[in-house]
């Protein structure tokens, strides 16, 4: 019968070269010991030290940074509006960004967001992997957060491990409960920097002091709270692993040249401890001390090969390469490289990188395109909106004298920060008289409408019976002319003008 | 009891349940899911005592939170009513033109009218308040009774031909069924009246007609046929007619008369809501 992995680690020499100690760890999916359903096995990541380490500590400051403190931005737009930066301001239906102020109907600015999301996270998987599971994800900065704060009270790896297995030590007790608060404390703040991007911030810092804050903001800060100490302290790599659909799609995603964390196989095999002055000739620079396993965060083996366990956060790279350091070999035995020229390698041959692939030009050819669509409509974008709806019921309206009205309701949107008149007049339709209800007694009436606000108007158009013969087949196009009696500029609405037809 | 047979393939206990040389193993569920399930029974216990539950035999247990989908109803309809009582209060104090004279009140009278007619108007007068045969049309500009925000409120509350004591009321006679004028005659008045709008009429007859519409309609109609707001007479000369303004519509009406009704509706409504009707329907583009 074949030794499983666990047996081998146990079996094999407590040192891997001179001064490198072996690891007493096991890939929890090694494929020797892969049932349809498995336990969890604790990980007990180690920590790493070098490039990748340091990238992924500066990424998590920088989004964390964003996440938190955003919402404290100001920004000024004039006396009667926020002055948050960011803010979904759901009352009033208005979502603020910097200088954009998004109203509902302008949703697809949104969706050109999360379309230009999207198309990015197919062009960095394509170009280097999982690079967003392993250094942006929340899901892995909030993880590594937690294991930081772990690593605090708790010590390294193999301490965590010794804790873990001793009895219920006073020492014990505070440790874990230290841990345990610490990541209380952080899924609190995470919760209540949520909430912050929904209500002017330091209002809502001052209703959450006094205990009268919304009882929305508490259930969100509530369930945010949970679900970042569920997912980021207790459930870890297991979201990864079992919850996140994305390591399923991994697989179109990348081809042959993406370039993915790998172990070079060609170089390292055959693995095996190194002795003090044995040759490195005719074996593997692989020896064995199994520290990628160890720091990994789902606990898996990258020498097993590319596998959906696998968030490519590159933290073996760093692993592997202190050992090399150490061992005097040259870095690089698990390296970001692709499977082409993983092949090469192995041949001998020369190995190149494939960057002008179709699909990354395509991917970056949408992302221009959707970009640009996205900068025209934005560049085009109206500071005032005008909607004509037409009356259905009735179509038309026969007056005592032959002539035929038709009535409209006028809806006017202020987008601007400050407040507007308008005129409004029709265009195209000889002989038309224009009547708008709550104007009566006046002839041309000046409509004002307040700051960031939408106005109703109800019109009737009359149109006098000599000029109906004009209408082919009772039907008239014509326009809707709005007038900003600020700077004169107008905005023009096609409409029609139906009567019985003839 | 006898030991629990060991499974000699995966090591794990059977059942003991066997079907056709097929063993069952003991797979228990999942701890978790149990839990659910205990605390799913325990919930129900309190949830038996809190929430009405049991059906009895004329009745049910109410439970001691003493909730009722009712109970519910009637509370969110008195929130909404209170809500809108600041704005109910207003329109009761105030006059029609009052009302239409403050934004906020002519906006919630405006809505407040578009339901009221909808529910008790609209089978008559149609959904848009466009008419029918026989019921006007509320968005031109002819108006039998007059279409001042006044003459609208008044027309509401009394109704036409509504049995009501100040109910607006007239009648025509049925020249022809009553056997007033012979059918030769009703021809001729038939086509003076066509005549009145400029409609197609033969002339001679239509000079004929003018005699006898001197002697039987002026009277309501007036000499010149534009009709008379205080009589509810309709005129006769514009382009609307309720029944129909063809040579057969309008000898029909002349021969058997037309008499249309309209409930009064200070009986079956608020007066607040007969005020939002009144501004609502005066609002649809004919007022005057």
């Amino acid at each position: 019968m074949d030794i499983t992995a666990k047996e081998r680690v146990e079996q094999a020499p407590r040192e891997a070269a001179p001064g490198v100690d072996r690891l007493d760890v096991t890939a929890v999916n090694a494929p020797e010991t892969r049932p349809l359903y498995a336990a969890r096995e604790k990980v007990y990541a180690k920590r790493a030290f070098g490039t990748f380490r340091t990238v992924k500590w500066a990424v998590m400051a920088v989004t964390l940074g964003i996440y938190y403190l955003l919402p404290w931005m100001r920004w000024d737009r004039g006396p009667s509006l926020s002055d948050q930066a960011v803010l979904i301001d759901f009352p009033n239906r208005r979502f603020f960004f910097f200088f954009l102020e998004i109203w509902p109907q302008e949703f697809y600015f949104i969706t050109g967001l999360l379309i230009l999301a999207a198309l990015a996270l197919f062009l960095v998987t394509a170009l280097a992997g999982r690079v967003w599971c392993g250094y942006t994800c929340p899901q892995t900065v909030w993880t590594d957060l937690m294991i930081a704060v772990e690593r605090l009270w708790q010590g390294d790896r193999n301490a965590r491990m010794r804790l873990d297995k001793a009895p219920w030590t006073f020492s014990k007790i505070w440790r874990k409960a230290g841990t345990h608060a610490s990541w209380l404390a952080i899924s609190i703040t995470t919760g209540g920097a949520f909430v912050f991007y929904f209500r002017d911030a330091p209002t809502l810092m001052a209703e959450f002091i006094a205990f009268d804050a919304p009882s929305i903001a508490y259930i969100f800060v509530g369930i945010f709270a949970a679900t970042t100490y569920l997912l980021g302290g207790i459930a870890r790599e297991q979201v990864c692993i079992y919850m996140c659909p994305w390591p399923r799609i991994q697989g179109a995603m990348f081809d042959q040249y993406s370039l993915l964390v790998s172990y070079r196989e060609w170089r390292g095999e055959q693995r095996g401890p190194h002795k003090k002055g044995e040759s490195w000739e005719g074996r593997g620079d692989c020896i064995d001390c199994r520290q990628c396993v160890a720091v990994c965060p789902t606990g898996i083996d990258i020498r097993d090969g590319a596998q959906l366990e696998c968030i490519q956060c590159a933290l073996c790279i760093d692993a592997c390469n202190s050992i090399m350091d150490k061992i005097d070999r040259p870095r690089g035995l698990i390296a970001y490289d692709t499977i082409d020229n993983l092949e090469a390698e192995s041949k001998g041959k020369a190995t190149s990188l494939h960057l002008l692939r179709p699909r990354l030009l395509l991917y970056a050819a949408l992302i221009a395109l959707v970009s640009l669509i996205m900068l025209v409509a934005l560049w085009n974008r109206s500071v005032l909106e005008v909607n004509v709806l037409r009356d259905r019921n009735p179509l038309f309206v026969e007056l005592s004298d032959g002539g035929i009205r038709n009535g409209y309701t006028i809806k006017i949107l202020n987008k601007r920060h400050e407040s507007r008149e308008f005129r409004v007049g029709t265009e195209g339709l000889l002989g038309a008289t224009l009547r708008i209800v709550g104007f009566e007694n006046d002839t041309d009436p000046t409509i004002s409408v307040p700051v960031d606000e939408l106005r109703a108007l109800r019109v009737f158009v009359t149109l006098p019976k000599q000029n109906l013969p004009s209408l082919k087949g009772g039907v008239a196009d014509f326009e809707i002319v709005i007038t900003d009696l600020g700077d004169g500029s107008t905005v023009r609405n096609d409409t029609t003008f139906r009567s019985p037809a003839k | 009891m006898a030991r629990p047979e060991i499974d000699s393939v995966t090591g794990v206990e059977t059942t003991g349940h066997e079907w056709d040389g097929i063993k069952e193993l003991n797979k228990p569920l999942p701890k978790w899911w149990l839990w659910v399930f205990y605390a799913c029974i325990i919930w129900s216990i309190g949830y038996w005592i809190a929430m009405p539950t049991w059906p009895l035999v004329s009745d049910f247990t109410k439970g001691m939170l003493g909730y009722s989908q009712r109970t519910v109803v009637a509370n969110s309809l008195a929130n909404a009513r209170a809500a809108q009582s600041g704005f109910l209060d207003k329109i009761a104090a105030s006059d029609l033109a009052g009302i239409k004279a403050d934004p906020a009140l002519l906006q919630f009278s405006l809505a407040g009218g578009a339901a009221a007619f909808g529910d008790n108007c609209a089978p008559c007068h149609g959904r848009g308040a466009q008419g029918a045969v026989g019921y006007p049309n509320l968005n031109d500009d002819n108006w039998l009774w007059g279409g001042t925000l006044d003459d609208i409120h008044k027309t509401l509350q009394v109704g036409i031909r509504s049995g009501h004591e100040d109910a607006r009321d007239n009648a025509m006679p049925a020249f022809g069924r009553d056997q007033i004028l012979e059918p030769g005659q009703i021809s001729d008045v038939t086509d003076f009246v066509l005549s009145l709008s400029g409609g197609d009429a033969n002339a001679e007859a239509a000079a004929r007609g003018k005699v006898i519409f001197a002697e039987q309609c002026a009277a309501c109609h007036g000499e010149d046929g534009k009709g008379s707001i205080e009589l509810g007479a309709p005129n006769l000369t514009d382009r609307i007619w309720l029944y129909g303004g063809t040579r057969d519509a309008i000898t029909d009406v002349i021969r058997n008369s037309r008499a249309g009704v309209m409930p009064a509706w200070k009986e079956r409504l608020p007066p607040e809501t007969i005020k939002q009707l009144a501004v609502f329907v005066h609002s649809l583009g004919g007022g005057q």
